[in-house]
C-alpha cells in the first residue's frame, strides 16, 4: 500500500537522518488552508507543515542559519509543484527547550 | 527593457493603520522576462533591482499583498508585529511579491530563503515570519529596531496617526 502520507514521511526521515533531533514534532495543518485562494487545483493534503524541531545541531547557529538548515534538507518538497507551499519553523536546541518548558511550568 | 523603477514600492503612510483606504500601489511590472527565463535563474538585473528594494528604506519587507491587504497569513502576521513595534512608516517600505514573478522567485534566491515574508533591516536579513514573531516576543525585535532608529518614539506620533 502506497504512504499515506508521503511528505510528512519525508520530512520526517530527512530530518531524522540529518540533525538527529531530540524533539520532532510534525502537524499537518493543510486541512485549515484547503480553502485558501493559492490552494485552488490542490489536490494533495499536505500542503501546510508546522514543526518542533529540537537538536544539537542548531548549538551555536543563529535562528536564520537553523532555518535555512532545515529549508535545505527538504528542498526537493520545497520546490514541487503541488509540494509544501508553508512551513512554519521552531528551532531550539535541547538547552533551549529546557529552558522554555520552565518558564513555561514556571508562569502557568 | 529594464529602464523603468524598480519593483512598486507599496510603503504608505497608512502602512500600519486601518485609518484610510488602502492605498492601490500597483504600478506596471517593472520587467517584461517572461516567466520562464528566470526561474532558478537569478539575472543581473533582478538581483540589482532587489539590492535596490532592500536599500529603499531601513524596514523592508517583502510579502504576499499590500499592508492595507495581506494576502496571506503569515504576511499579515508580520505586518502586525511591525506595527505593535511602533516601526515609523516613513522609514518602512513593503513590496508585494505578488505583483512581480521576478521578484517573487528572484527573492527566494537573493536571501537564500524558500519562502515569503522576508524582512531586512538596514539591508540585512532578518528573518521569516516564525522569526519575526519569535524575536517580537523575546525582545529582541524591539531591540534591534531602536537601535536602527527606526520606531516612533512615545508622544511623537507618525502622520498618518494623527488624522484621527
Amino acid at each position: 500500500m502506497a504512504a499515506q502520507t508521503p511528505v510528512e514521511d519525508a520530512i520526517r526521515q530527512k530530518i531524522t537522518a540529518a540533525l538527529n533531533p531530540t524533539t520532532l514534532d510534525i502537524y499537518n495543518d493543510s486541512h485549515l488552508h484547503a480553502h485558501h485562494k493559492p490552494m485552488q487545483g490542490v489536490t494533495s493534503t499536505e500542503t501546510h507543515f508546522r514543526l518542533v524541531i529540537t537538536s544539537e545541531a542548531f548549538k551555536s547557529k543563529m535562528q536564520p542559519a537553523r532555518h535555512r538548515l532545515v529549508y535545505s534538507l527538504l528542498k526537493d518538497e520545497l520546490a514541487q509543484e503541488g509540494g509544501i507551499h508553508a512551513l512554519q519553523l521552531r528551532t531550539m536546541t535541547p538547552e533551549e527547550e529546557a529552558k522554555r518548558s520552565a518558564q513555561e511550568t514556571g508562569t502557568n | 527593457m529594464f529602464s523603468r523603477t524598480v519593483f512598486s514600492r507599496t510603503v504608505r503612510q497608512t502602512a500600519f493603520s486601518a485609518i484610510r483606504p488602502a492605498a492601490t500601489p500597483v504600478g506596471p511590472s517593472p520587467f517584461s522576462l517572461s516567466l520562464a527565463v528566470q526561474r532558478r535563474l537569478l539575472s543581473d538585473a533582478v538581483r540589482q533591482a532587489i539590492d535596490k528594494a532592500v536599500a529603499s528604506a531601513p524596514v523592508v519587507l517583502f510579502m504576499k499583498g499590500t499592508p492595507e491587504t495581506p494576502q496571506c497569513g503569515f504576511s499579515r502576521a508580520s505586518i502586525q508585529v511591525l506595527g505593535l513595534q511602533g516601526v515609523n512608516p516613513d522609514k518602512f517600505a513593503a513590496y508585494n511579491v505578488l505583483e512581480d514573478q521576478d521578484l517573487r522567485q528572484g527573492i527566494k534566491e537573493y536571501s537564500d530563503w524558500p519562502t515569503i515574508p522576508q524582512l531586512y533591516v538596514d539591508k540585512e536579513f532578518v528573518g521569516g515570519c516564525d522569526i519575526v514573531i519569535s524575536m517580537h516576543q523575546n525582545g529582541e525585535l524591539a531591540k534591534l529596531l531602536e537601535d536602527k532608529g527606526v520606531v516612533v518614539r512615545e508622544g511623537e506620533q507618525a502622520e498618518g496617526e494623527k488624522r484621527e
